[in-house]
């Protein structure tokens, strides 16, 4: 199907790559659903990457940690709300649930918003009050990020009394029995799919509006634009600079819930790793810097994985989302929508 | 300015409104615990209720072509650690060595304590021979496992070594222990590649990943029934090869169009559950561990798949129970490691607090046979490699009698149901 035959009919390789055209023609539109779900979650933790860089000019590698901990977050919210973990769904009202669900984001919020700010504090400011050259910041970044993935690895137990962390997945909590809502070209829409884009669109849009349209928006744009200027200005950077991990960390913590919704047992402590390079790898896609870039990137990405894992088979599912982002980045080196987020409309 | 201000009270307003229902929320959800307990309370339980009766249970032994194999027995014909009571021996030690700490230390602890088990029956039964169990530590780790090989070979006491318990460890450490002519006896490493090295001091206690892979595989197809099958693997040696194994097998039920690769650490399987119900087999058989078989299974079952689901030894844990929940019910689990019998198991309990693990069963046995050889006046390495080369017995698990490689002459594997 897919052999290297070299001139003489000598097969150099056979079976290499299969094209399976067939199944992504037969499921195209499941694929695509399933895409926009994941791609909304990638959009969200994009957001806190492109908002980051924007400001500061810094690859924040630890953020893939700050949504790890806000599933951990949401989990322990809804611990505390009395479910005890089994492994099955609680059947609970549409409505309880639903305050259940939005709780527990709340709680996934403090905890990565939290945790992005003090990630902040104590990792980034000292280095930036000692003018520390980039890459130092790029290395301290992937630091914190093996920090914050081994404290909740080996201390948290200890300090939960093996309630939380520890080498194995959380058992997980279900509140929500996927079941199809109505049917989209032929593809089964769930209900655990509308809530994610729908709340994820929902946030999406706040955010934007946040950015664009208020004086704390304003005010980062301004020292994304120029920190400088901005400051003379009387911006204060530094508070600007906390806020942009604040919104980053929140806007993280409510992906943890939505994928949490989607993937129950995916919370451990090693759960947000690939997530946050996809994450990243579609900020740079749509432009690294700009936001509605983040979140196109997120988007695109979410679905075009899943399309190239139906076509070449679902081992390549990661190396299709690496090659696209090289693909588009050869045609476009800013991303799709290239501007940052300081040379946007001010 | 002007146009800004009420967009910022919009948002205040929106945020203030936000934090109200999630307060009321707070509240009401803590009233209607407490007033009437059916609102989370007993949900919560109902919920739990199901998930926590379901165990992994065990099924059937099979032999390799997927028959029934009676079960081993109650216990009473097997070998007794105790021997006769008159054995006598002086100094003499044998080594365990396996994951006793780090991420896998379940496993190596569950081998440990049926050894100990095995050592502290013999050395009550013979005041004349008290021999030493010496336990190693390797984390699982092969190259940590190289660390410590060094240590057990020096120690001039250890005559015979239970383990090491890994494939990995069990490959990076075998040439030092050949070397040394150490009896190398494992209680779970089921690499089959593992006897194929020439080593005259290695036995496998139990069959290997080919013998576990044909024999579910003929057991799903056989007994089971199932005409279509899909095979999914994770990227692990110990994947790779059981899945060969089983596709194989198989045959023509193995069907290619929906024979996936899932990655280590993954935990979303949308295309893999797309393509599958798409094939609509009538079961599904993973090759991999529990971490990834878990949320396959249920992502399977919200994606609407009823095929059976079956794995191997990797996700025969309870871990795998845990979190997968009541999808877990039903599902078929291989492992070519026995249930433990009583009284062994009561003994077990008793003596470590837990009830016997993955293996324990094994390890008993294995130490049970070392012991033999030492209570028949076996006091070097040399004769105690030879002792074990010409064993015929049964233990508590299965027959032990070993082939010229070092693999057992008849292997079974047990099947396990969750119910």
């Amino acid at each position: 199907m897919s052999a290297l035959v070299l001139a003489g009919g000598q097969v150099l390789a056979d079976g290499v790559i299969d094209f399976n055209v067939g199944a992504l023609g037969r499921n195209f539109w499941s694929l695509t659903v399933s895409g926009l779900t994941y791609g909304s979650i990638y959009a969200l933790v994009a957001v806190g990457y492109t908002l980051v860089y924007g400001v500061l000019r810094l690859i924040n590698f630890a953020h893939s940690e700050i949504f790890m901990l806000g599933m951990f977050g949401q989990y322990a919210t809804l611990m505390l709300l009395g479910f005890n973990p089994s492994g099955d769904v609680f059947q609970q009202g549409v409505l309880l649930t639903i305050v259940f669900l939005g709780v527990a984001m709340v709680g996934g919020m403090a905890v990565s918003g939290g945790a992005a700010v003090v990630l902040e504090r104590v990792a980034y400011r000292p280095l930036r009050r000692r003018g520390a050259p980039a890459l130092v910041f790029l290395i301290t970044a992937i630091g914190a990020s093996f920090v914050i993935q081994e404290f909740v690895h080996f201390v948290l137990p200890k300090l939960t009394g093996n309630a939380l962390g520890g080498v194995n997945a959380q058992q997980p909590i279900r509140l929500v029995q996927p079941s199809t809502q109505f049917e989209l070209f032929g593809a089964n829409v769930t209900n655990v799919d509308l809530v994610i884009v729908v709340a994820a669109l929902a946030l999406a849009f706040a955010v934007d509006r946040f950015v664009n349209a208020t004086k704390f928006g304003r005010g980062i744009r301004a020292v994304a634009q120029d920190p400088v200027t901005a400051t003379l200005m009387g911006v204060s950077r530094e508070r600007i600079i906390v806020l942009t991990f604040l919104v980053g960390g929140m806007l993280a913590g409510a992906a943890a819930l939505l994928y949490t919704l989607r993937v129950p047992s995916g919370v451990i402590y090693s759960g947000g790793f690939i997530l946050g390079l996809k994450a990243f790898s579609a900020a740079v896609l749509g432009g690294i810097g700009n936001l509605r870039g983040a979140l196109l990137g997120g988007l695109l990405l979410g679905v075009m994985e899943l399309y190239g894992q139906a076509l070449f088979g679902t081992e390549w599912r990661d190396v299709v989302a690496f090659v696209l982002l090289i693909l588009v980045l050869m045609f476009r080196p800013t991303g799709i929508l290239g501007e940052s987020l300081g040379k946007a409309r001010a | 300015m002007r146009t800004r201000t009420p967009r910022v009270a919009g948002l205040a307003l929106v945020l203030a409104a936000g934090l109200a229902v999630a307060g009321c929320a707070d509240r009401s959800t803590d009233g209607g615990t407490a007033a009437d307990p059916s609102a989370s309370g007993s949900a919560a339980e109902d919920g739990g209720g199901s998930a926590a009766d379901l165990a992994i249970q065990p099924l059937v032994q099979v032999d390799a072509e997927g028959a029934e194999v009676a079960a081993g027995g109650d216990g009473t014909e097997a070998a007794d650690p105790a021997g006769d009571g008159s054995a006598t021996c002086d100094g003499v030690a044998i080594a365990m060595a396996g994951a006793l700490t780090g991420p896998n230390a379940a496993l190596g602890t569950n081998i440990l304590n049926g050894a100990q088990l095995a050592v502290t029956q013999h050395n009550e039964a013979n005041p004349g021979c008290q021999v030493e169990l010496k336990q190693f530590d390797t984390q699982g780790d092969p190259q940590a496992a190289t660390q410590v090989a060094p240590a057990i070979v020096s120690d001039a006491s250890v005559i015979g070594l239970l383990g090491p318990a890994f494939s990995g460890e069990t490959n990076a450490t075998g040439p030092i222990f050949n070397q040394a002519n150490l009896l190398s006896l494992t209680a779970s490493a089921t690499n089959p590649s593992l006897t194929t090295n020439g080593w005259t001091n290695f036995f496998r206690g139990l069959g290997n990943d080919n013998s576990q892979g044909a024999a579910v595989a003929n057991y799903l197809t056989g007994e089971l029934g199932f005409g279509t099958v899909c095979v999914v693997q994770d990227d692990s040696d110990y994947g790779i090869g059981l899945a060969e194994v089983v596709t194989e097998t198989l045959g023509d039920a193995a069907n290619p169009d929906c024979a996936a690769e899932v990655k280590t650490g993954d935990k979303d399987f949308s295309a893999t559950v797309q393509i599958i119900a798409d094939a609509e087999p009538d079961a599904v058989y993973y090759a991999g561990y529990y971490a990834e078989a878990a949320p396959l299974l249920s992502q399977l079952r919200s994606g609407g798949v009823e095929a059976a689901f079956a794995s191997g030894d990797g996700s025969n844990d309870g871990q795998f129970v845990s979190q997968a929940g009541s999808d877990a019910e039903g599902a078929y689990l291989s492992c070519p490691c026995g249930p433990a019998p009583e009284p062994f198991a009561a003994d077990y309990e008793a003596a470590f607090g837990q009830v016997p693990g993955v293996y324990s069963v094994e390890g008993y046995d294995l130490a049970t046979i070392m012991l033999a050889g030492i209570d028949s006046g076996v006091t070097d390495r040399a004769a105690l490699v030879e002792f074990v080369s010409g064993y015929s017995g049964v233990g508590l698990a299965k027959p032990y009698e070993w082939d010229s490689t070092g693999e057992l002459a008849s292997t079974t594997t047990w099947l396990y149901e969750v119910q």
